[in-house]
């Protein structure tokens, strides 16, 4: 088991619970799609897991260490994270950007060695971005530099694998060519983790979805038996129509008559 | 015939070939003017290295007094080595209990020649590097912590403490021990303070570091108001002023030996740790993730940038600019990463305060203070690069 959330409660100011008694794990090569409305505490959870946060009461545990007593370059070494969007302030190359991801192997008075650079251009290859080595991130269209961002995660030869609504700012092309890189990994061994706001990606990738919503996690398991139409109006209080699509040959979620709107076919 | 000829005309083109992109003392034999063969054999990046190198020499010749510089030279290495075998032959007296001459060159130029030289250049020129490099080394480092291209060095307090600290020693005392070491305590105490308001908050996120940097900056700014209010017009007043325009003017031996250690060890401490920089400038969270112990990487940059800052501007007085434009230029020459712009600042740093101070100390028949001339050629200086597009930061 790489990740293992048991009982975990937070809370910022000791009153209100953004999240109460959350559990589940993570399997080599297993994919956990997390979904939720908009501060339910996703990120909350995840920044727990990364022990940036710490819980009040369980544990995280990973590959069988509890994060708590993990240093915080030991962490990194396992958990690789893609924040959901990169505010670049300096136009650093990516190479420059993707050997960040070197820090938990390299020393604090050092710098990155040959050898960083060659796992920095080995995670490049592994995603099939090197010919954005040289881009300015700052120049970067957001499937790039998520992209690149998923190289600087890779660096750190994690894991576990967390990515924070990784395909919330992209467009439909880029979305699916993210969602195809976390198969290809996943497949390759790394256990995931991603927040994301389409229930439709469950299907597209995850073998396992979780909802959270009003703190606890209201169903976890297959994606077929998560994404229903029941849990996810309670979730986001929209009907939504689920249902296997031949010509995708899986099954598809969409929102149905959503929030009153007129459909084309009535206008 | 032909056929002889052929290769002697190759052999003829080749070296030229090499000439162009070849060793400048190559290209010079071949009637490239030297400079052009030099520029083109070092790049930028290369370059800002031999810049204060040379800058320093021409710095010490150069002044109100011109020095020939062969003869500057040679006093500089001569007059260095006598120093040394004097005070090895001194120690080794003490050490042995009695006298030991060790032979030393014959001194060959003029007692002012050497004054000029050791007593009032040399010290000068080295504070200008000092100065000009430990201001910018921190600026860069603040930049990078406060993940904004518009931070300075001062931006936590630092010469607001210092020139009241300043103030309150002239006010009180007028000793330039006493002015120095005020500057120098009061600047840290308002780092201290600022550090310890954004503890309050139980939060070192920048956005209240520089809050609470706002709030200790005024603070300090009134107080330094009060001191001035209640000097003497004709006396202690100037003299506050003239501190906290900066100048180099008053610099000795003995400064020197004081500051350099400070700011020479701060500014190792930022070297080190430079490319950890880069992870903080690309964002707390994400530093974190990456196994930062940002907390812990915060307090090392504030504590080595202040005690750098303020060992600085306890003998410059306040020279504004320098921390805040020299990165900036560092980060067009070498681009953003801190591995080359933590240095490049401290060099193009050096660089840029002497010939400030070149020009502070012969343009006018009176020093014009430092201050006055960062801004004036440092703002027009700024303003032309940032039309170059290439500005580093988006």
């Amino acid at each position: 088991m790489i990740l293992n959330v048991n009982n975990a409660s937070f809370s910022y100011d000791g009153i209100t619970k953004q999240f109460e008694d959350v559990s589940f794990s993570l399997r080599r090569g297993e994919v956990l799609s997390l979904l939720g409305r908009n501060g339910t505490g996703k990120s909350t959870l995840i920044k727990c897991i990364l022990n940036i946060l710490t819980p009040q009461s369980g544990m995280v545990e990973i590959n069988g260490h509890r994060v708590t007593d993990m240093r915080p370059e030991e962490v990194a070494r396992e958990v690789g994270y893609v924040p959901q969007v990169h505010h670049a302030v300096f136009p650093f190359t990516a190479l420059d950007f993707v050997l960040m991801g070197r820090a938990p192997h390299i020393s604090t008075f050092s710098v990155p060695k040959e050898e960083d650079y060659e796992k920095a251009e080995e995670a490049f290859a592994r995603i099939g971005i090197t010919h954005l080595r040289e881009k300015c991130i700052s120049e970067m269209s957001g499937g790039e530099s998520q992209m690149v961002m998923i190289a600087r995660a890779l660096a750190q030869e994690p894991s576990l694998l967390i990515l924070d609504e990784p395909t919330s700012h992209l467009d439909i092309g880029n979305q699916m060519k993210v969602i195809a890189t976390i198969d290809r990994l996943a497949a390759d061994g790394i256990a995931i983790l991603m927040s994301t706001h389409f229930p439709d990606h469950g299907f597209l990738v995850s073998h396992t979805v979780a909802i959270l919503q009003g703190g606890r996690l209201i169903a976890q398991g297959p994606a077929e038996d998560v994404i229903t139409k029941e849990n996810l109006h309670e979730a986001y209080g929209v009907d939504v129509c689920v249902r296997y699509v031949e010509e995708a040959e899986r099954m598809v979620c969409i929102p149905i008559n959503p929030c009153g709107c007129r459909g084309r076919g009535e206008a | 015939m032909t056929c002889g000829k052929e290769p002697t005309v190759e052999a003829g083109q080749k070296p030229e070939k090499n000439a162009m992109i070849g060793l400048p003392w190559v290209a010079s034999r071949r009637g490239m003017p030297i400079h052009e063969a030099v520029l083109r054999f070092i790049p930028a990046g290369k370059a800002i290295y031999l810049l204060p190198i040379a800058l320093f020499f021409f710095s010490l010749f150069f002044g109100r007094y011109i020095m020939d510089p062969v003869e500057t030279f040679r006093i500089l290495v001569i007059g260095s080595a006598n120093a040394l075998l004097d005070g090895t032959s001194s120690l080794l007296s003490t050490l042995s209990g009695h006298q030991v001459f060790l032979p030393s060159f014959e001194q060959t130029w003029s007692a002012s020649e050497e004054t000029v030289l050791f007593r009032i250049r040399l010290p000068r020129v080295i504070a200008a590097m000092l100065v000009g490099g430990g201001l910018a080394l921190a600026g860069a480092s603040f930049q990078g912590l406060f993940r904004n291209p518009l931070v300075s060095p001062d931006i936590l307090g630092v010469a607001a403490g210092a020139g009241f600290g300043a103030a309150l020693g002239i006010l009180l005392s007028g000793n330039p021990w006493v002015i120095q070491v005020s500057a120098f305590v009061f600047g840290i105490v308002a780092v201290a303070v600022t550090y310890g308001i954004s503890r309050i908050y139980k939060n070192t996120s920048t956005l209240v570091l520089a809050l609470a940097g706002i709030i200790v900056g005024s603070l300090f700014s009134a107080l330094l108001s009060l001191a001035k209010y209640v000097a003497d017009p004709y006396d202690t007043l100037p003299a506050i002023v003239f501190w906290l325009m900066g100048s180099l003017s008053a610099v000795t031996n003995a400064d020197i030996i004081a500051v350099a250690p400070p700011i020479l060890l701060g500014s190792l401490c930022l070297f080190l740790i430079r490319w950890r920089i880069n992870l903080l400038s690309v964002g707390e969270e994400e530093a974190q993730a990456l196994g930062l112990d940002t907390k812990r990487m915060t307090v090392v940059i504030i504590v080595a940038s202040t005690v750098v800052t303020a060992s600085a501007v306890c003998i410059s007085g306040i020279v504004g600019w320098v921390g805040l434009v020299v990165p900036h230029i560092g980060r067009m020459l070498v681009g953003p990463d801190f591995r080359r712009l933590i240095p490049a600042s401290a060099l193009l740093g050096a660089s840029f305060l002497l010939v400030v101070d070149d020009i502070a100390r012969t343009l006018t028949a009176t020093e014009i203070p430092l201050g006055i001339l960062t801004a004036l050629i440092g703002a027009p200086f700024f303003a032309y690069l940032l039309t170059q597009k290439k500005v580093g930061w988006t």
